[in-house]
């Protein structure tokens, strides 16, 4: 089945392999005879809510951040009723800021949210920075651990009663205090983790693809074939110590 | 010499004979550390006692060989305090500064991070700003946070220094508008742009108006010649430039060295474009320093390599290629020269991620290996992250039985050469650690002398 991706603003969020996280997609849904097709909607372009099973957003440095949240937020409304109506969407970092309510800077930098997750960002003063590993439940009973890196200096705080994405055991999370780390709405999650966040982590990778396909298809998140894994496990064992030995504590 | 710091000087050499004769390194950072803790003004005298005064060098990528040119052409003239081994933080300044009281001009390369202090403490007579990619942003910071502590240490620059500025990038070459005397040098010949913005190009938005630039010419990564077609911010004047570059593939590179002072043909033993962006910024700045253009012609086509940058190592009838990658940036161009050279066959990599390699290791996805993974018969990949390092190489379309995976340095260093057929060459691409790392191993085995007892 064809898997339609929007990916948005490569040419300005694309720190921190965010392209990995796509080769990830990709690759793993051809081993499983699907095929990923990745459309840029940039700057200036229409975004059809209808048009993808997934969006997928990035990280960016602020100055190419502040570039493009005028145009994300312009087009807020298209993304919240995409999601609404099933479609997956997966945000790292400077784009998982961008997608709740706003980003309030420290230089008077105010720069609006699309207001797809119900959290706030306001910049602190030190960047928290280090490998983090969480647990996650996307499923109830079935727990799996997320290893990665985080960089960023905005304090996220979720609305009273948000799903985060998981719980933090090593590293600082949405805002260093409340021991949470991402969001979740619907077929949408947002994190601050990249490093990058699906080739140590393809367990997320294969829920990505599964909800990405729920909306391909109109049916349910389909079980995807399993994969060896057997390097990608190694990865996400050595990523997930050093976030126990030296990630940032809360 | 104050008494106080001729104390504090003592001192800080004998620390540096205890770490040689202990065997945990060079010493070339302990003994400025504790110079810094006696005496932290010490740096400040040190450099003011040099009669020739003191020029830096930073960038992101190439400060390290561009500094080892310059010590080349001007080796001759002056004797001088040269961070060789690339010990750029303070404390690294502060030891060689110590260890070489007779000297009398300093060359030294300077972290991004570190310049602003190191500038406050030199005062330079000559500084060289080379260029800014992405790297390491979990130690550094944002890039943009870079470019202004720059812009600020730029500011509060003495009058009588002279600023020596790549104008091939945009946020550096900008940085002129700030000293109307600034030298500003670069390259100029469109048959070497790439044709399109590599995936890491960094500045490629106008810093005026944010823009899209258009480049009539991409070299490497965002250097090159370009124009905001909105507000019409531009590539700066070049006072010294490259032009018709010739690359021969693993081996050299020639261009024409352009400068007011005439024009001559260089022929540099080294390859690819990024170490004629070296040897062009050296010319300019050994020209600040009074060098003649014979000089730095002279100089130029003498050069080695640099530590771990381009290194040919014999083990046996067997040889040994060292390449470093740091960034993304850096390592296109180190696979661009591979790919002008033929694609080895077997290549070792060897990914660690201490502080000084970043702890961060997301950079080797934005790199483009895609090239390498084509081609190459086999890859060893080794280090800390090796895990890490073959999960990028299987996504980015090498075969998983072309893969080998060997996290121990040593033992990853023995296969390699076992693959390698009699007279051939193992191309080995480590990060910085694993660099260090490895030249350990060959100084245990032999095959280098330890870098502190080099010239």
């Amino acid at each position: 089945m064809k898997i339609r991706v929007g990916h948005l603003y490569p040419d300005y969020l694309n720190i921190y392999a965010d392209r990995g996280n796509i080769a990830v997609l990709s690759r793993r849904a051809a081993l499983r005879g699907h095929e990923l097709g990745v459309a840029s909607v940039s700057v200036g372009e229409e975004l059809q809510p209808g048009e993808h099973d997934l969006l997928y957003i990035g990280g960016g440095q602020d100055r190419e951040q502040a570039l493009v949240a005028p145009d994300l937020a312009a087009k807020g409304e298209e993304v919240r009723e995409a999601v609404a109506a099933g479609t997956a969407l997966l945000a790292v970092c400077g784009g998982y800021q961008l997608l709740g309510r706003g980003y309030s800077g420290r230089h008077d930098v105010d720069m609006p949210g699309v207001g797809l997750f119900p959290h706030e960002t306001v910049a602190g003063d030190r960047r928290m920075i280090g490998d983090v590993l969480l647990e996650c439940e996307l499923e109830p009973g079935v727990r799996r651990t997320l290893a990665g890196f985080e960089n960023h200096a905005g304090r996220t705080r979720l609305d009273p009663g948000a799903k985060p994405l998981g719980r933090v055991i090593a590293g600082f999370g949405n805002d260093g205090e409340s021991g949470y780390e991402g969001c979740r709405v619907g077929r949408a999650v947002g994190t601050y983790l990249h490093g990058p966040l699906l080739p140590r982590n393809p367990w997320l990778a294969d829920w990505v693809l599964s909800q990405a396909l729920a909306h391909a298809s109109g049916g349910e998140p389909p079980e995807l074939e399993p994969l060896p894994d057997r390097l990608e496990a190694e990865a996400h064992a050595v990523s997930a110590q050093r976030a126990r030995d030296r990630g940032g504590r809360l | 010499m104050s008494a106080r710091l001729a104390v504090a000087s003592l001192a800080a050499r004998a620390a540096a004979r205890l770490s040689r004769l202990a065997g945990t390194g060079g010493g070339t950072t302990l003994p400025g550390k504790l110079l810094w803790k006696l005496d932290p003004a010490a740096i400040d005298a040190l450099a003011a006692r040099l009669p020739h005064g003191v020029a830096l060098v930073s960038a992101t990528n190439g400060k390290t060989t561009t500094t080892a040119m310059a010590a080349e052409i001007l080796g001759d003239g002056h004797r001088l305090a040269w961070n060789s081994s690339g010990a750029n933080l303070v404390s690294g300044i502060a030891s060689t500064l110590l260890a070489s009281p007779d000297a009398e001009l300093g060359l030294l390369e300077v972290d991004e991070g570190a310049l602003p202090e190191v500038v406050q403490r030199v005062r330079p007579r000559a500084l060289l700003l080379g260029n800014l990619f992405r790297d390491q942003l979990d130690r550094y910071g944002e890039l943009e946070h870079v470019v202004e502590r720059w812009r600020k240490t730029v500011r509060r620059l003495d009058a009588e220094t002279t600023l020596v500025l790549n104008g091939d990038d945009p946020q550096v070459g900008d940085l002129a508008r700030e000293r109307s005397d600034a030298v500003t040098y670069g390259l100029d010949d469109p048959a070497q742009a790439r044709p399109a913005l590599q995936h890491a190009a960094d500045s490629r938005y106008c810093v005026r108006c944010a823009r899209p630039y258009e480049f009539a010419a991409a070299y490497v990564g965002h250097l090159g010649d370009y124009r905001c077609p909105a507000c019409g911010h531009a590539r700066p004047e070049l006072q010294v430039v490259g032009r018709s570059i010739e690359l021969r593939g693993l081996e050299s590179a020639s261009f024409e060295l352009v400068t007011h002072a005439g024009q001559t043909r260089v022929r540099l033993p080294l390859p690819g474009l990024y170490n004629v962006y070296n040897a062009v910024g050296a010319a300019a700045l050994a020209q600040v320093l009074g060098a003649s253009l014979e000089e730095i012609r002279a100089g130029l086509e003498r050069f080695g390599a640099a530590f771990g940058r381009f290194e040919r190592i014999a083990a046996g009838d067997k040889t040994l290629l060292v390449l470093l990658i740091k960034n993304p940036a850096g390592a296109n161009e180190v696979i661009r020269t591979l790919q002008d050279g033929g694609v080895p066959p077997l290549l070792l990599v060897a990914l660690n991620d201490a502080i000084a390699d970043g702890k961060d290791v997301s950079w080797i996805w934005d790199v483009d290996l895609e090239p390498l993974l084509a081609r190459t018969e086999r890859l060893i990949a080794s280090g800390e992250r090796a895990a890490e390092l073959g999960v990028r190489c299987v996504y980015g379309g090498l075969p998983e039985a072309s893969l080998e995976v060997e996290p121990d340095l040593e033992r990853a260093l023995d296969r390699g050469l076992q693959l390698t057929p009699e007279r051939g060459e193992l191309v080995i691409l480590p990060t910085y650690t694993a660099m260090l790392a490895l030249r350990h191993l060959f100084t245990e085995r032999g095959l280098v002398k330890p870098y502190w007892e080099r010239s």
